[in-house]
């Protein structure tokens, strides 16, 4: 079997829906709001009460537009909503206002870096506007289904990519520079558990070399990252089982069942579903204008992919560093304003990856609640860079009683506590002749050739000075005057 | 009390405190008693309308009443008030009561109209006999053997019979226009858009719009300056700003007018409907009118195109009356299958269904191309050549309806030739254009007849002013 797959290779399409962090819904001014108490928003338009027309919240637009822009998207001008009708107790219209033959976005792409492959693009076939449904709890009550209608009107993006990618890990990838953009873009708090990002993924698989698909299988209920990667890998393995066996793989919706790890086909019925999609009369189409678009490109946030870029190129950091720099937008935030301030940026990335997330973990904080502003940790560089401290003293001393008196600068702090090295060569050079004056006859076993005994007249100024002198200085003058002695 | 059929008259005795808003209201109250038989109220807001006309009574006292002020409407039961019930006369939507009150209604309140109850009519406005309603017919007030028209019959027959002042409609493909002429009195739609269709219970969106019933064009238009404007809740409400029709009501003198010549030869169409046509173009031609005949060459697409998109959009918008959030649900509502199929089964029309079913067939997989896009492009061509006649012509003149109303039962096995009642109003909703229904006296049989004119978008006053010089100058004289 193992031998099989290495045969095949899986093709796979992902629909995420982006649940955008709007104030109020897509199509009234009801408040999007993720934990009010169940059907607490929903005003006569949530509802679909007879009568109510929506309201359109160009928010919602501008969103998209963040995102179609980020992505390279080609941006529509002119923008037609459409209605996708099936009934559900959780569709109070009987419909969703959608966008079908319009998107706003087409094209465009995603780069994504797969676990061990090399980085590539991964095509945006469209990405469109539409509206959430309510949600239906059938585990809460032994008889009844209930309906919450709060998510009903949400606005969502639906991001759909071509069936460019390959692999579980793929996927897994996708979603993680999705998730990461949507969150920079601050379009989407990219939740899968709490579902305010949701995927559904189409499936299917080839021998390798082959340039026609297989028959593809959308796989939904999937709720993290990690169910997603998981869920492509089983369906995987089950599609090439099939064809082996000389069966046939249906096309169909199956679901994902976390517990078990494996795909279980849903009603068939999905298939057949007709939505009778038509043109939304009760809303104008949405006219684009170039001002617009170029109002939300100048408005943009630094994106992921543009930081790590210039980390990498223009600052020299490893990929490795950049990736954790960028990989959450308060973060790298925090590196840009240290940057602003400190041009060491290797010290900067290794201070903000070392000692601050450290101190961040241990208190299970984000860096948005960093009590320490960017200036003073490029203070604490700096005072390292000129000599004034130590490595040491700098993470050990200065830092944790910054992080104490922020409102302090860094420099104060260590002189306050007597923590500023002596690096002034009059000094060192006394403390440095009082250590060989102490010992003659190690001096003699030294120009013996036992050059070891550097560590000993070290502990001895470093002792006399206090630990103030600084040791790479002291330690190239105990040698230079060894030699001399 | 005498007989109001002018606002202008009322509120002239009004001011000279001859009668009040009090007395109006126990009129109209005793005269929907004596002609409940008619059934054109679904209900009668009797405590609200008298304790609302002493309100009114002190505002006019203290000379700040609102330009309505004294004016007594009823409402077509598809029209939303806050805190009453809403029917559609239709069984489905049970005990349902509106959140929210039309934007039109708010706009009548505003300005001191007295709301007197809600008006029967074809369930979800599909009828054009009123005979389609969950709550019987509504008979016609000149002859109770025959039907009022429809959709909005209750509302025709509560001005026609004087049950109130006026009253509001909704015309989708000629509910206000067709009512209107079989009873008389005066029925305009709006260039669509021009009146918010917030608070409106959707039948086919892209053509439904509100109107007034009055017994006057100058009611009419004073209706609809109020009435009209843009609305935050209805994207599809003009942003063009409102003309003051009351003030565009005077004839400019002659001008051009068209008629569809074709539309005069169409085989159902009445004799005596024709000739009273061609002599009022006559007379307007003696008055210096010009008058051209044009051939309208989608006549025979006009109710086929609408029925293909109207019922298409009403298959979308009546799926919300599904038994799970308000309104009727069926007992055998066990599952979810069973609460969409027996709730919609027992609480829709026969009418209703026909026409979901319609609707849902044209939008289905592998017939949209044939039929909703068809429609689409049809819709396309019979707007671009109205708005190119009305390019030419002020106005456009045709019958509202092919003859008087007929008798009840008399369509009712025959839905096509129902539909085809339609053929002359259908053209102004494909085409968004406003339109009226003028009365122009009785025919052969003592039953009203109306013409309609047609105008271009928003050039709703000066069609008003038309409509008052044909009742005044040209019908008077016949």
């Amino acid at each position: 079997m193992e031998n099989a797959l290495d045969k095949y290779e899986c093709v796979v399409g992902l629909e995420v829906h982006a649940q955008l962090q709007t104030s109020s819904k897509a199509y009234s001014s009801d408040p999007n709001e993720y934990d009010a108490a169940p059907n607490h928003n929903v005003s006569a338009i949530t509802l679909g009460h007879p009568g109510t027309l929506p309201r359109f919240n160009s928010r919602t637009m501008e969103y998209a537009l963040r995102l179609g822009i980020a992505c390279k998207s080609d941006i529509r001008e002119w923008n037609e909503f459409a209605r996708k009708n099936y009934f559900y107790p959780d569709l109070p219209k009987g419909y969703q206002i959608t966008q079908d033959t319009t998107p706003i976005c087409t094209g465009g792409h995603i780069a994504i870096k797969p676990k061990g492959g090399a980085e590539k693009n991964i095509r945006l076939q469209r990405i469109h506007m539409e509206e959430d449904s309510g949600k239906s709890i059938h585990d809460q009550d032994p008889f009844n289904s209930l309906v919450d209608l709060n998510r009903a009107g949400v606005p969502l993006l639906e991001i759909v990519t071509e069936p460019d990618l390959r692999s579980a890990d793929d996927a897994y990838a996708y979603l993680t520079e999705v998730r990461k953009l949507v969150r920079y873009l601050d379009v989407c708090d990219g939740n899968m558990e709490e579902g305010s990002m949701r995927c559904d993924a189409n499936v299917s698989v080839r021998l390798k070399g082959s340039e026609t698909f297989g028959r593809r299988v959308e796989v939904k209920n999937m709720n993290s990252m990690r169910n997603v990667r998981d869920a492509i890998e089983y369906e995987m393995k089950r599609q090439v089982e099939l064809i082996e066996n000389g069966e046939t793989v249906v096309q169909e919706t199956r679901g994902f069942d976390a517990s078990r790890g494996i795909t279980l086909s849903q009603r068939t019925k999905e298939a057949a579903n007709d939505y009778r999609y038509f043109p939304e009369p009760d809303l104008q189409p949405i006219r684009i204008k170039q001002e617009m678009i170029e109002e939300v490109r100048k408005n943009l946030p630094p994106l992921p992919s543009e930081l790590f870029d210039r980390y990498t190129k223009e600052m020299g950091l490893s990929e490795y560093d950049a990736g954790i720099l960028t990989d959450s937008k308060p973060i790298a935030l925090y590196f840009e304003a240290l940057t602003q301030h400190t041009k060491n940026f290797k010290a900067a990335a290794n201070w903000l990856m070392g000692e601050v997330k450290g101190y961040l973990n241990d208190r299970a904080m984000g860096i948005e609640d960093f009590p320490v502003a960017p200036q003073a940790i490029a203070e604490i560089i700096e005072l390292i860079d000129t000599g004034k401290v130590s490595n040491a003293i700098a993470a050990q001393k200065i830092f944790p009683a910054l992080t104490e008196a922020p409102d302090q600068s860094p420099k104060a702090i260590a002189e306050s506590n007597n923590w500023i090295q002596e690096s002034d060569d009059g000094t060192l050079k006394e403390y440095v002749q009082a250590a060989l004056d102490k010992y003659p006859e190690k001096v003699a076993e030294y120009k013996g050739g036992k050059k070891s005994l550097v560590g000993m007249f070290m502990g001895e100024v470093m002792k006399m000075s206090r630990g103030k002198a600084d040791p790479k200085k002291a330690n190239q003058m105990v040698r230079e005057m060894l030699e001399n002695a | 009390m005498k007989a109001y059929t002018s606002f202008a008259h009322l509120q002239r005795d009004l001011a000279e405190g001859s009668v009040n808003c009090i007395q109006l209201v126990e009129h109209y109250l005793d005269r929907i008693e004596a002609h409940a038989s008619l059934n054109a109220f679904l209900e009668v807001y009797a405590v609200e309308a008298r304790q609302r006309a002493q309100e009114v009574d002190a505002k006019i006292k203290a000379g700040n009443g609102g330009r309505l002020a004294g004016m007594v409407i009823g409402l077509k039961d598809n029209i939303c008030y806050q805190g009453h019930r809403l029917t559609a006369a239709s069984k489905i939507l049970g005990e349902f009561e509106s959140l929210f009150s039309a934007t039109a209604v708010e706009r009548l309140l505003a300005e001191d109209a007295i709301i007197i109850g809600r008006l029967n009519c074809d369930e979800f406005a599909m009828g054009s006999s009123n005979e389609n309603s969950a709550f019987g017919p509504v008979l016609n007030a000149q002859d109770t053997g025959k039907v009022p028209g429809g959709s909005s019959g209750g509302s025709a027959v509560a001005v026609q019979a004087q049950l109130c002042f006026a009253s509001l409609g909704s015309d989708t493909g000629g509910s206000i226009r067709q009512p209107a002429s079989f009873c008389g009195v005066v029925g305009l739609k709006p260039t669509y858009g021009r009146v918010s269709r917030h608070g409106l219970i959707a039948y086919a969106s892209s053509f439904d719009q509100i109107g007034p019933f009055t017994h006057q064009p100058e009611d009419a238009a004073l209706l609809l300056e109020i009435m009209a404007g843009a609305d935050a809740y209805d994207s599809t409400a003009a942003l063009q700003p409102v003309a003051p029709y009351t003030a565009q009501l005077k004839e400019q003198g002659p001008k051009k007018v068209a008629y569809l010549k074709n539309a005069l030869e169409q085989p159902g169409l009445d004799q005596e409907v024709k000739e009273r046509t061609l002599q009022t173009l006559d007379r307007l031609k003696a008055e210096g009118y010009e008058v051209t005949g044009v051939d309208f060459p989608y006549i025979d697409y006009v109710v086929p195109t609408y029925f293909v998109l109207s019922t298409a959009e009403a298959s979308s918008n009546l799926s919300r009356y599904d038994g799970v959030h308000y309104g009727f649900r069926s007992e055998d509502a066990s599952d979810i299958p069973s609460t969409y199929i027996n709730t919609r089964t027992e609480g829709f029309g026969k009418e209703v269904k026909r026409r979901i079913m319609l609707g849902t067939f044209v939008l289905s997989a592998g017939y949209y191309d044939a039929y909703y896009s068809k429609a689409q492009k049809v819709r396309r061509l019979i707007r671009d050549f109205t708005l190119e006649v009305l390019q030419d012509h002020d106005f456009m003149v045709l019958p509202t309806t092919p003859h008087s109303a007929f008798e009840l039962n008399a369509n009712a096995q025959d839905p096509i030739a129902m539909y085809l009642e339609d053929i002359f109003t259908v053209q102004a909703n494909l085409a968004g254009v406003p339109a009226v229904s003028v009365p122009m006296g009785n025919d052969r049989h003592d039953m009203p007849l109306g013409l309609q004119v047609l105008a271009r978008p928003f050039e709703e006053g000066p069609m008003l002013g038309f409509s008052s010089y044909l009742m005044n100058n040209i019908f008077s004289q016949s």
